[in-house]
Parts: structure tokens; C-alpha cells; sequence
């Protein structure tokens, strides 16, 4: 029993650890999403949803040595002079300054992370921002009209005038 | 300039909303006046579009955003794909676009007052999102329109009153949970594929022959589950009815005959082309059998639900979660008429729910009434609305010459040539439903007594809508409402023409 | 329903679960998503083809920047949405007294605020400007730019912020930024290439295609960042002050 408990925790638990914490978050979210009785509190729940699968969109673009996706050109700072006293009479230094010195220079992929699972992720969130910005409004305007955020006792309100 | 005709017509509602905008609170009159001229060009743009394709004899538009061509056999940009259903469902959501604004122009200032402009150009971004939808070729982009979509529609119901508010607010949570369905669909094929573009994943998915994945088919589930949350089919259509039927009228006409159709036209695309009919239809899917049976309960609860209802509108929108069960059944039949009837039928449902909307709009309007009992005699009173409902009245019903016979007729030879007696029987009895629905209406509306204007409106929810009494109906109402109906018989007229285009184009990826 | 809730709440998560025994491990360099062809054209081509050392805003403004056009139309709309939801004219009666009125925060809050907002509005900026580069971009900056119109409102007071960004001014930069993002898509269009295609530019951008397509980077990142201040500025008020924009929290 115990080796079978190990062996998965060793196969799919470690290895494998974004994808459990991303669905355990998104069952809190969903679940607060179906079941709360607040309004307010649903919308947390959708937050959270949405950071889970924000979360997992991330955890798939990580490699295990690299960096983020950004060229980085520090270290390569003295050679990166040494190219131009070289070359004295190259013009337009600032149109040319990036790419001079990348035809002798491959970039290796592994070390940067995959950049479209976090221009995706730039995505995500912004809708996330909006829909969460414009159902505060709509709850306020719940509120406002009805005087309670909770569902059951608006929908109490609701029943005299011809509830459905 | 025809090669960037996809991007104009998206471009000009965009524009149009910026401007609407820009005129800040109460100038409804101008900002009519912008959005007519946007859709319009929209309108005319999108029937070129279709001229196009339809010139074009086989395959269908490209149109790569930024001109980034493919690295090594995949798409780095976001490319456009148009073919003809793509541009016949484009031209139904621009002129639907157009036609609705014709009838707001009255309602606005009726029901949303000052807010005019945001209303323009909320429904001038809703247009771009659904033509963006349905032109797109990229899983992901798809999402960021869903969500265009669902934001201003959002936005577009809670602007009614606080029935319509509260509606908005449950929209809000069904409708993010659907889209997040979709997103996690999405980030699962990703991370099996690596690529977004639809036809990439698909080419990918049949290189490396992953269809027995576990996690392409909860992928698939999830989609599947995420787009019949936004296209309300029966268990998850919750949302559907008080969202629109509290909506401003105007919003109800417009979002009603296409929302639900457009993501029918999704669902059919990710069957067909993201994942291919192989996959789909296969012999050892346990959902194949499954979800013509869902189709066939959400047709029949659809059904009966509508006819329990007395408020006009409610019973219009429980019709729409019957139609919607018939075109996801006609899309899961697996035959070539299947799928081309439930095409079919998101053209003539579009054409016959505008229609029926506009009327029974009109009618709750002028009678300060929304149950039934408005329609006490109207034959005599409102002659014009009538017969305009009647024609829709009748597609529903399914009678020959308007469009919801034909497409009735495709669903159930598609029924019958895949051996699904199940839907073929759904079909015919919810027919027979809608016929005991509308022929109620049609002998209150000839046989009833005129009450005229009630005395006390006891209905706390149209508290929006002044009732101004039964008197002549605006031309701006009625136009729209004859354009709708002559739609009607115009779709049913060009059956043949339509059928073949659709099933040319079906077969071109059935293979 | 909290049970059939809990119930189908499990059901989705062990359904997701099951689908990840076929998924590549944490910080794996072979799965198809990190090795695949488009993901290595990004890392390897972007700055051959864009000058942009920042793949991230390369990908989000040029490979994909159909995606961000519309994002920036999502932010768009929820801010208009919000205004068409909440805002009411008229009579600005029946204002809780409790609230804290037009005079802002304390003498302290407000004199911190004096000193830091400067630096934060030319931080914000940086970071649109040198989004290429560096980590940043539109909507970062954007944001920030908006946090400090936030900050000055809750010090301040909101009338304070709106005599900056009155609600007029709001709603033409919003409009605004998106406007200099479609039209620089649609002026690739009149130079006779497709939409967003930043190469057509080239004969009126300084640098060659390639430093074309970085300078239109920027362009349309400073129209995400004027949609995005206002918007979020917009927000605030509104939400603040339940769409009467007559005094903030």
C-alpha cells in the first residue's frame, strides 16, 4: 500500500504538481461560483477560477533552466563594444545596435521560457479585469435596487410580483 | 481592396462605436445616425463578401492578420478563415444588425434615455465580436471574442430595469463559467499541440494520431460543455430566458435570433474542424448516441415549457432552447442533410425569432401588457403587426412556404437517413407544441375582446415601458417587422439555392 | 444545491485531473507546447524579424496583436459598460454623510501622495516606452498611469482627480487609444498591405521593415495605455461612487 501511494505520489503528484494546485483552485472557485448565497462571494469565486486557469496557461510555458523570454544583451556587453570600436566608420549605430551582433550568435530556445502561454495569460487577465469591473457594477446596481447582495432574499422580493 | 473586405466590415461598426462614444449622454439622434451608416456598410460589405465566396468555386479566404506567413507548416499570426457558411452567417448578423437599429431608433430614447450612445455602441461592438467569431481561424482569438460578446451583452440586458439587472448578474456567472470551459479546452489542446490555428491543431492532432488521449477528449468535453453553456441547451439554459426577456427591447430583438445561433455555428466548427468528423462521430464514443438524446430532451422540455408560460416573451425564449436542441440533435445526426438542415435552420431561426421578437415587442409595447392575454383581438386593432407575427408564427410551426418548413424538412431527412427516430419524433411533436402555442394566439388575437389600455399595470417588470395605449405602430417598427417576414418567405423561397450552397461546403470538409 | 454543487464540482475537477496523465511534467523542455514550431519561431526569429528584444510584447503587439486589438476593445467595453450600467444624471441628492467628503484623506496621506505621484505617472511611462526591452508594456503602464489618477482621487478627493480627467476626457482617451490602434491598422491597410501588417510602413518609419515593426509596437502600445488610464480611471469613479461621479469613497 504504501509503495503504491509512494509511486504515484513520485509519478503524477511531484512531476506533475502545477496541474493538482491549478484544479484544486478552480474547484473552490467554481464551487463558490454555483453555491454562495452572496453575491459578492460569487465573484470571488469567478476571480479565483480565473486565476487557476491563468495558473495553468503559466506552469506549461516554464522550462527547468530558462529565463524569462526577454534577450538580454548585459553579458554580452563587452563584446557587444569590442564589435563596434571594430568597426568604426558602421552608421547608424542605433537602427543596427540589436541586430549586428545577432548573426553570430544563435539563441539557444531552452533558455528562454515559452512567451505565447503568457501573452495568452496578458489576455486572460485583462478579460478577467473587465468581466469582474462590470459585474461590480451590475451587483451595485442589484444593491441598489433591491437593497440586499444575498440571492435568497432577493428572490423572496421577487416572488409577490409574479416570480417564475 | 475585395481581398481585405473580412477586416472592413469588421472595422466599420468598430469605428462607429468610438464615435457613438465620443458623443457622450443624450445625443441618441446622432448616434443612430453613426450606426446606421456603420452597419449599413457593414451590410453591404458582408454581401460582397458572400458574392466573393461564392465566386470562389472551391476552398474558401484567408486572410493572415499582419501578414506573418507560417513557420514551417504553422501559422505564427492569426489568420481569418471565411467560407460560404462563414459569410452567410456574417450577412445574417449584420443585417440583423442594421434592421434592429431601424427599430431602436424610437425605443432608445424610450427605455435606456440618456445612455443612447452607449447603447449604439455597445450593440456596434457586439456586431464586430459575433462577425469576429464566426470569421476567425485561431482557437485562442475566438475566446477574446467570446468574451466581447458576453461583455456587452452583459452590459446590454443589465441596462434594463432591476429584473433585467439581476438576469444580467446570473448571465454574468453562467456565462464566464462557459467561456472558461472553452479557455481550459483551449489550454489543453495547447499543451498537447502547441499551436491555436483551428487547421493546425487538426493537422497535428491527425500527424501524431491523438485521438485516444484522454486529454484530447476531456479537452473536447470541456469545449463541448463550455459552448452549450453559452448556447443554452436545456440543462445548462438557466440563464437564457429572464436575461432575455427583462432586456430593453431593443436589445432582446438583436440578441435573441443571433447569440445563441452564432455559438451553434461555433459548436459546429469545432466539431467539424477542430477535432473532424472522424473523431467526432466515432464508433466508440460513448457521447455520439448521448447528445441526440440531450437534443431530443431539450427539444421536448424546450417545447413544453413554452407552453406553460403566459408572458409573451418568456415563451418565445423557451421556444428558442427547443430550436436550439434541434440544431445541436441536426449537427450530432451524423449525415451530410443532418448537418446542413441544422445550418440551415440557424438562418431561418435567426430570420423567424427577429421576426417574432420585433412583434411580440411591439405588442407588449402598445398594449402595456406582456401576457398573452394582449393579444385579445388585435387582428382588428394592430392588423400589420399581426400578419408580421403570423408569418413568424408559422415558420415556427413549420408551414411550406416560409423558411422554418424547409429547415424542419432537412433536420428530419437527416433523422431519418441516420436511423435517429428519437429526433425525428422530438421534431414532430414539438411542432405540433408550437402549432397548439401559436394557433392559441392567433384565435385569441381574431376571436378576443379589445380591452384597450389597462388601468393598472400589475406586471412590476415592465415598469420600463410606458404603455402608450393601442395606436398606430411607427413606421420605424413596422419596417423592420416586414423586412423580418419577407426574410421568412425569402429564406424558404431560396431553399434549393441554400441547401446546395451549405452541403457544398460541408462536403468539402466531410471529405 | 450546495450538495449537487459539491457534487459537480468534483466531477469537473477529477475529469480535469484524469486528462494530465498524458501531460508533459513541470518545466519540460520537449512537450509539444515549449518545442513546437511556433514557439520556436517566437524565441528564435523575433529579434531577427522585429528588433524587439522583448518577445513577449513582440508576440502581443505584432504576431498576435489582432488578439490585443480586441483586447483593448474588451477593456473598452467594460468601461463604457460600466458607465451604461451604473451612471445616473441628474440630481445628486441623498449622499451618505459618512462618506468621506470632497477634502480627501488626511494632511499626511495627501502630502505623501503629493511627493510619490510624480514618480509613479514617469515610472508608468517608462514602463510603455520601454516595454520593448524590458518587462512592460500598455497595459502594465496603463494601469499604473490609472493607479495614479486613483491615488490622487482618494487623497484628494474625487473632484480633485475629475478636474484632471473629467468624464468627457475619460471617454475621449478611451476612445482615443483604440483609435490609434485601428488606425495604424488601418494605415498598413492604405499602404497596401494586410491589416496590422507594420512592414508596409517602412517608407514612412525611419529604420527598415524591422525597426518598422518595433516603432509600430510601441505606436499601438501607447493606445493600449491611453484606453487602458482611462478606463481604469473611469471605473474607479464609477464604481466608487455608484455612478453619480459626485464624491468618492
Amino acid at each position: 500500500m504504501d509503495i503504491i501511494i509512494a509511486s504515484f505520489l513520485e509519478d503524477s503528484i511531484v512531476p506533475k504538481f502545477n496541474y493538482w494546485i491549478y484544479v484544486i483552485l478552480m474547484m473552490i472557485g467554481l464551487y463558490a461560483m454555483i453555491t454562495k448565497n452572496n453575491l459578492i462571494k460569487k465573484l470571488i469565486g469567478m476571480a479565483i477560477f480565473q486565476t487557476a486557469i491563468i495558473l495553468l496557461y503559466v506552469s506549461v510555458g516554464v522550462k527547468a533552466d530558462a529565463n524569462i523570454p526577454i534577450i538580454s544583451h548585459h553579458g554580452e556587453k563587452d563584446h557587444v563594444e569590442h564589435a563596434q570600436n571594430e568597426n568604426l566608420d558602421s552608421a547608424s549605430e542605433a537602427s543596427s545596435h540589436h541586430g549586428s551582433k545577432k548573426e553570430h550568435h544563435v539563441i539557444d530556445k531552452n533558455k528562454f521560457a515559452n512567451p505565447l502561454p503568457h501573452v495568452l495569460m496578458l489576455t486572460a487577465i485583462v478579460v478577467g479585469v473587465s468581466t469582474l469591473g462590470l459585474a461590480l457594477a451590475i451587483s451595485q446596481k442589484v444593491h441598489g435596487s433591491f437593497g440586499t447582495l444575498e440571492e435568497d432574499e432577493i428572490l423572496d422580493q421577487l416572488r409577490p410580483g409574479g416570480y417564475d | 481592396m475585395t481581398d481585405h473586405l473580412p477586416i472592413l466590415l469588421l472595422l466599420s461598426p468598430l469605428f462607429g462605436a468610438l464615435v457613438c462614444v465620443l458623443f457622450g449622454k443624450g445625443n441618441s439622434k446622432n448616434a443612430w445616425i453613426v450606426s446606421m451608416i456603420s452597419l449599413g456598410i457593414s451590410s453591404i460589405l458582408s454581401v460582397f463578401l458572400l458574392l466573393k465566396v461564392l465566386s470562389i468555386k472551391a476552398g474558401d479566404i484567408r486572410y493572415r492578420m499582419g501578414g506573418w506567413d507560417p513557420s514551417s507548416g504553422y501559422e505564427v499570426g492569426i489568420e481569418l478563415r471565411i467560407d460560404i457558411l462563414a459569410a452567410l452567417i456574417v450577412l445574417a448578423v449584420t443585417l440583423v444588425g442594421f434592421i434592429n437599429t431601424i427599430y431602436s431608433k424610437t425605443r432608445v430614447p424610450a427605455e435606456v434615455g440618456e445612455k443612447g450612445p452607449f447603447f449604439y455602441a455597445l450593440i456596434q461592438l457586439l456586431i464586430v465580436g459575433l462577425c469576429g467569431i464566426i470569421m476567425t481561424n485561431d482557437a485562442f482569438n475566438l475566446y477574446v471574442l467570446i468574451e466581447i460578446t458576453s461583455l456587452t451583452s452583459y452590459a446590454l440586458i443589465a441596462m434594463g430595469n432591476r429584473r433585467a439587472a439581476l438576469s444580467s448578474f446570473n448571465y454574468v456567472i453562467m456565462g464566464t463559467i462557459g467561456a472558461s470551459f472553452y479557455l481550459l479546452g483551449v489550454g489543453y489542446l495547447y499543451i498537447k499541440t502547441g499551436t491555436l490555428n483551428i487547421d493546425d491543431i487538426h493537422t497535428y492532432l491527425e500527424n501524431e494520431n491523438l485521438w485516444t488521449s484522454q486529454s484530447i477528449i476531456v479537452a473536447f468535453i470541456l469545449i463541448m460543455l463550455g459552448v452549450w453553456t453559452k448556447m443554452a441547451l436545456f440543462p445548462l439554459h438557466g440563464w437564457l430566458p429572464n436575461a432575455y426577456s427583462y432586456a430593453p427591447s431593443m436589445t432582446g430583438t438583436f440578441m435573441a435570433p443571433l447569440m445563441t445561433k452564432v455559438m451553434v455555428y461555433v459548436m459546429i466548427r469545432v466539431m467539424l474542424w477542430l477535432f473532424g468528423a472522424d473523431f467526432v462521430y466515432s464508433e466508440d464514443s460513448v457521447w455520439s448516441e448521448l447528445i441526440v438524446w440531450m437534443s431530443v430532451v431539450a427539444i421536448v422540455a424546450g417545447s413544453f415549457l413554452a407552453l406553460a408560460r403566459n408572458d409573451i416573451k418568456k415563451m418565445l425564449t423557451y421556444l428558442i432552447i427547443a430550436e436550439v436542441g434541434y440544431m445541436v440533435g441536426g449537427a450530432w445526426l451524423n449525415s451530410l442533410t443532418g448537418q446542413a438542415g441544422a445550418f440551415y435552420h440557424i438562418l431561418s431561426d435567426a430570420a423567424m425569432t427577429f421576426c417574432l421578437f420585433i412583434a411580440a415587442s411591439i405588442v407588449i409595447i402598445r398594449t402595456g401588457e406582456s401576457r398573452l392575454n394582449a393579444f385579445d383581438g388585435l387582428f382588428r386593432k394592430m392588423p400589420l403587426t399581426m400578419i408580421g407575427f403570423t408569418i413568424g408564427g408559422l415558420s415556427m410551426i413549420g408551414l411550406p412556404p416560409t423558411c422554418g418548413f424547409f429547415s424542419k424538412w432537412y433536420l428530419i431527412s437527416g433523422g431519418i437517413e441516420s436511423g435517429h427516430w428519437e429526433f425525428v419524433v422530438a421534431l414532430l411533436f414539438s411542432s405540433l407544441i408550437n402549432a397548439v402555442i401559436f394557433f392559441k394566439i392567433f384565435e385569441r388575437a381574431y376571436f378576443g375582446k379589445i380591452k384597450g389600455i389597462k388601468e393598472e399595470v400589475s406586471v412590476a417588470d415592465i415598469d420600463m415601458i410606458p404603455a402608450e395605449g393601442i395606436k398606430s405602430v411607427p413606421a420605424s417598427m413596422l419596417i423592420p417587422l416586414f423586412i423580418s417576414a419577407l426574410s421568412v418567405l425569402i429564406l424558404g423561397i431560396m431553399n434549393k439555392n441554400l441547401f446546395s450552397w451549405i452541403s457544398n461546403a460541408l462536403k468539402m470538409i466531410n471529405g | 444545491m450546495k450538495f449537487f454543487g459539491l457534487l459537480s464540482v468534483i466531477i469537473v475537477g477529477f475529469l480535469l485531473l484524469s486528462a494530465t496523465k498524458d501531460f508533459p511534467n513541470w518545466g519540460d523542455e520537449d512537450s509539444p507546447a515549449n518545442s513546437g514550431p511556433v514557439s520556436s519561431f517566437y524565441i528564435e526569429k523575433t529579434e531577427e524579424k522585429t528588433k524587439v528584444p522583448n518577445m513577449v510584447t513582440a508576440v502581443l503587439a505584432d504576431y498576435r496583436g489582432y488578439d490585443t486589438m480586441f483586447e483593448t476593445v474588451v477593456i473598452f467595453i467594460a468601461g463604457i459598460g460600466i458607465i451604461a450600467v451604473l451612471r445616473t444624471y441628474g440630481s445628486n441628492e441623498s449622499i451618505p454623510k459618512n462618506q468621506v467628503g470632497d477634502e480627501g484623506a488626511g494632511l499626511l496621506a495627501r502630502m505623501t501622495c503629493s511627493l510619490i505621484l510624480p514618480f509613479i505617472q514617469l515610472f508608468a511611462l517608462y514602463v510603455v516606452a520601454h516595454g520593448h526591452h524590458s518587462p512592460g508594456g500598455g497595459f502594465q503602464g496603463g494601469v499604473m498611469l490609472g493607479a495614479s489618477y486613483i491615488l490622487l482621487a482618494l487623497a484628494y478627493g474625487l473632484a480633485r482627480a475629475k478636474s484632471c480627467f473629467s468624464e468627457k476626457r475619460t471617454l475621449v482617451f478611451a476612445a482615443l487609444g483604440i483609435f490609434i490602434y485601428v488606425g495604424w491598422g488601418v494605415l498598413c491597410l492604405v499602404m497596401g498591405s494586410e491589416f496590422l501588417n507594420y512592414s508596409a510602413l517602412d517608407s514612412i518609419l525611419p529604420g527598415g521593415v524591422e525597426m518598422a515593426r518595433s516603432h509600430s509596437m510601441l505606436a499601438v502600445e501607447i493606445g493600449v495605455a491611453l484606453t487602458v488610464t482611462a478606463i481604469m480611471f473611469s471605473m474607479f469613479s464609477n464604481l466608487s461612487t455608484k455612478g453619480r461621479l459626485d464624491k468618492g469613497l
